[in-house]
């Protein structure tokens, strides 16, 4: 894939992403119905996922992956959530997460 | 493929930023501690502007293009999914930290005892923004070796920040790593018990 191609010179998603935006493809649109990079985007995001990961199984810019993936989000193909913020980070994740790591031990 | 949106709920995100000089072991720390093989991916940050919100301000702002890399884990119970960023290396980028430092619970800061002062900007960058962060040094093969307390010395570390080592290839070292910096993080920001 060459990035501004794909985007047709797009430099601007139109969808506010972050890298830890999440996202998750509906079901509503077939991949076969969109062209090759949009539908390698779709099929990406089958389970949640964030920007980052689909940026990097891409191997493209994390931009280049978000304006394919606002155009997805427009077309209903994918549905996207905010990030964790700050304030959702209670003492209840953070003991989930501590508790979880120890297990692999 | 159903449209099931409430069966496959998003999932809870925890971000801890493994941060340190260039070539210090952050990409080496996530691959280990990470259940995925470590992506990279490159974002273009803005550089801080004043007035964004004006056309005038345009051409003030500016963009610089950083490469991360970063790894997760996920703890399908809880819902919940750790990532893990490596910050970028280089000086010159410490102005887009607070962007990927937004949300994340605490830091690692890697060190490496022959090129202590690496990682003072990190260190200072945490400290200035009230951000949880332990050091860990790395043990390189070879290094010098220096007591808990040189090193703390040598970086001028408050008490209350932990110290330790790390062998940021060993998975199991990697994980204990960031067991205790949430660990850290949890007895830090608990309230203090009443007498």
């Amino acid at each position: 894939m060459r990035p501004y191609i794909v985007t047709n010179g797009r430099t601007h998603p139109s969808a506010t992403l972050e890298l830890l935006s999440m996202v998750r493809s509906t079901g509503r649109v077939a991949c076969d119905r969109l062209g090759p990079e949009h539908a390698q985007t779709l099929r990406l995001c089958h389970s949640p996922t964030t920007v980052a990961e689909v940026a990097g199984h891409l191997r493209q810019p994390a931009v280049v992956v978000k304006i394919l993936l606002s155009d997805l989000i427009g077309t209903g193909a994918v549905t996207t959530h905010d990030p964790t913020a700050t304030a959702e980070v209670t003492t209840d994740l953070i003991e989930a997460v501590l508790n979880g790591l120890k297990t692999r031990l | 493929m159903g449209s099931r949106p409430d069966s496959d709920a998003f999932p809870w995100q925890l971000k801890i930023l493994i941060a340190g000089g260039f070539g210090v072991g952050k990409t080496t720390f996530v691959g280990s501690a990470s259940e995925i093989e470590p992506l990279s991916t490159e974002e273009h940050l803005t550089t801080a502007s004043l007035d964004t919100d004006s056309l005038a301000g345009v051409e003030r702002k500016s963009t610089t293009t950083v490469a991360m890399d970063f790894g997760r884990i996920t703890f399908p119970e809880d819902n919940v999914v750790l990532y893990l960023f490596g910050t970028p290396g280089q000086d010159r980028f410490w102005f887009m930290w607070d962007e990927l430092s937004r949300g994340t619970v605490g830091a690692i800061v890697l060190a490496d005892t022959r090129r202590l002062q690496d990682c003072f900007g990190a260190i200072e960058f945490f400290e200035q923004r009230g951000i949880y962060f332990l050091v860990a040094v790395n043990e390189f093969d070879n290094a010098m070796y220096y007591t808990p307390d040189e090193v703390r010395n040598a970086l001028a570390l408050h008490e209350s920040v932990p110290l330790l080592l790390c062998d940021a290839r060993d998975t199991q070292s990697a994980t204990r790593t960031l067991i205790s910096l949430l660990e850290y993080v949890l007895t830090t920001s608990a309230p203090q018990p009443t007498p």
